[in-house]
């Protein structure tokens, strides 16, 4: 069964961006599924069209199953929602906003009551049940609304940069928390810029960019890509050229300085020897950027090459 | 989401919309009681003593039913505009929006809200005025039905000026520019046989008229207006607004992108 289809999924809005240009994508019941993609993307727009909040242009989208179209209700009944931006009434109490949403979803009273206390307990916030959303921090709003996302016990839960603006004590709770809901049987969908959270907590990834699906594979297939980084050498004289590296792409970025891409398999020590067998004597050594940014730079330039998927 | 569902929704979303009001009852409940008050005793117990009697009545009791209506008329429309807008502007709009309730449910769900806060004022009113004049209620169901149905067709209204609005500005146009010169202008100090001919037929042409007079008649017995034709006015009100609601909700004009 597919948690979520997409066919031919497009949006273009009135000022003619065309932020959607016709995805597909699947994501199997029960997945870890991670949906990647610098800002603009269309993550977001994506996420808005499942979860009813944009409307569609063109293609179809169906929530195990159910054609959110003909069947919403079904469709929407499945979802729990985690949005990007924060959306709480900042006013209302933490358990009304909890329990409210469940009244939302057709919850009696005392059964929204009870999941409300389960949820804010296993996301440590029953204590501050009778605090209004505003005097919280940043971290217990982000868990708030996943507590309010799981109410209804969503067989989806869609998770929108969940942890942004997070310390990292409070992401890798965040991230034991969710593991567990996933182990208890729900498909989770996340976006996140935070390259170790998806690393740490999916097993399948697609990634996004200008409207199109660029890569959709398993995630130990797309880190094996992202598993090649550049090294930037300081030599200890100049160059005129870069030097034959053998199974090493190497360029002169000035005279006294080299950048070599290294994949994983290879190994630095191998590097060294090269290097010393073209009589190059390496004075300093750092790595160019974060492997997020290299993923994106490296799979969104050959996403421009037209390999959409 | 089957029937005993969206019963648990819709009480849900009145419920809210009642903890609302009650929790924030120094802007709900106070400011239309002292203002009703400063009404009574200005023109009421003040002027009205000079002005004499309105159509058989003191002016005090023909006033009363005005007010009364005013209030639920203004409270109705405020409650619903600035509950439905605050929820867009604060984003929590989407909490309803992404759940399988129906349109309609979430549209019923705040006009509920709006007749719960009009009757609760127009209660508050009631007992104002009943510390400065007399009130014998003539034909209860019309007082009853045309407050009610009068609190729809202006928390209807109020829905879709909040679904419009996109700035806090936007949600006092209407009431500031339209709302409140209507309703002064329906019958709410002065009976409608004051005026010159030509101003009757325009007044004829303000709904608000048929409301503040079929409630009055409810309540003394008296009308400028036939009671049928403010039922007409008033079902057919309801109907357009309620109509115009759900295709902006169904299209998703003004909270979906």
């Amino acid at each position: 069964m597919k948690a979520l289809e997409l066919e031919n999924l497009s949006k273009t809005y009135p000022n003619g961006v065309r932020a959607l240009d016709g995805i597909d994508l699947a994501v199997d019941e029960g997945d870890f599924f991670a949906l990647l993609g610098p800002n603009g993307a269309g993550k977001s727009t994506t996420i808005g069209i499942v979860t009813s909040l944009v409307t569609k242009t063109g293609g179809t989208a169906r929530i195990f199953g159910h054609d959110i179209d003909r069947d919403f209700s079904a469709a929407k009944a499945c979802i729990g929602l985690v949005p990007q931006e924060l959306n709480l009434n900042q006013f209302e109490k933490v358990e009304s906003i909890v329990a409210t949403q469940g009244g939302y979803y057709g919850l009696g009273r005392r059964q929204a009551l009870a999941r409300a206390e389960k949820y804010l307990r296993e996301l440590q916030l029953w204590d501050r049940r009778h605090d209004i959303a505003r005097s919280l921090s940043g971290g217990m709003k982000r868990r708030l609304m996943i507590a309010r996302a799981l109410v209804h016990e969503p067989k989806l839960l869609i998770l929108d940069e969940p942890t942004a603006g997070v310390d990292i004590e409070i992401r890798r709770s965040m991230w034991a928390f969710l593991r567990q809901v996933n182990e208890a049987g729900t498909t989770i969908i996340l976006t996140t810029h935070y390259l170790e959270e998806a690393e740490n907590l999916c097993r399948n990834v697609a990634i996004i960019d200008h409207g199109r699906i660029i890569e959709h594979d398993r995630m130990s297939r797309v880190l094996r890509k992202l598993h090649m980084e550049t090294f930037v050498l300081t030599m200890d004289r100049e160059h005129a050229a870069p030097p034959a590296l053998d199974g090493y792409t190497s360029r002169l970025v000035d005279p006294l300085t080299l950048e070599v891409d290294v994949e994983s398999q290879h190994g630095i020590n191998e590097l060294f020897q090269s290097l010393s067998a073209a009589g190059i004597k390496v004075t300093s050594m750092r790595n160019k950027a974060n492997r997020l940014e290299e993923l994106f730079i490296r799979l969104v330039d050959q996403g421009g090459d037209g390999r959409a998927a | 989401m089957d029937l005993h569902a969206q019963w648990n929704a819709f009480a849900t979303l009145v419920v809210k919309e009642y903890n609302r009001i009650v929790r924030i009852w120094v802007q709900t409940i106070v400011p239309p009681a002292i203002t009703m008050t400063l009404y009574f005793i200005i023109f009421g117990s003040l002027i009205g003593r000079r002005i004499g009697e309105m159509d058989g009545f003191n002016y005090m009791e023909f006033m009363a039913p005005g007010l009364i209506m005013l209030s639920v008329i203004t409270n109705s429309y405020g409650n619903v505009v600035s509950s439905f807008f605050g929820a867009k502007f604060g984003r929590h709009v989407e909490e309803m929006l992404v759940s399988p309730m129906p349109n309609y449910l979430i549209l019923w769900g705040h006009v509920a809200g709006g007749v719960v806060r009009g009757l609760f004022v127009g209660a508050v009113v009631t007992v104002v005025a009943l510390f400065f004049t007399r009130l014998e209620v003539q034909h209860p169901w019309i007082v009853l039905t045309t407050v009610v149905l009068t609190a729809i067709v202006f928390s209807l209204g109020g829905f879709i000026n909040a679904v419009f609005a996109k700035k806090f500005d936007d949600i006092s146009i209407v009431p500031t520019f339209i709302l409140t010169p209507l309703t002064y202008l329906g019958g709410v100090f002065y009976s409608i046989s004051l005026l010159p001919e030509f101003w009757q037929k325009v007044s004829q042409a303000n709904p608000i008229l048929y409301m503040v007079n079929a409630f009055r008649y409810g309540v003394l017995g008296t009308s400028d207006i036939p009671i049928g034709t403010a039922y007409t006015i008033i079902l057919a009100a309801i109907a357009v607004l309620y109509a115009a609601s759900m295709y902006l909700l169904n299209r998703g004009i003004g909270i979906r992108e």
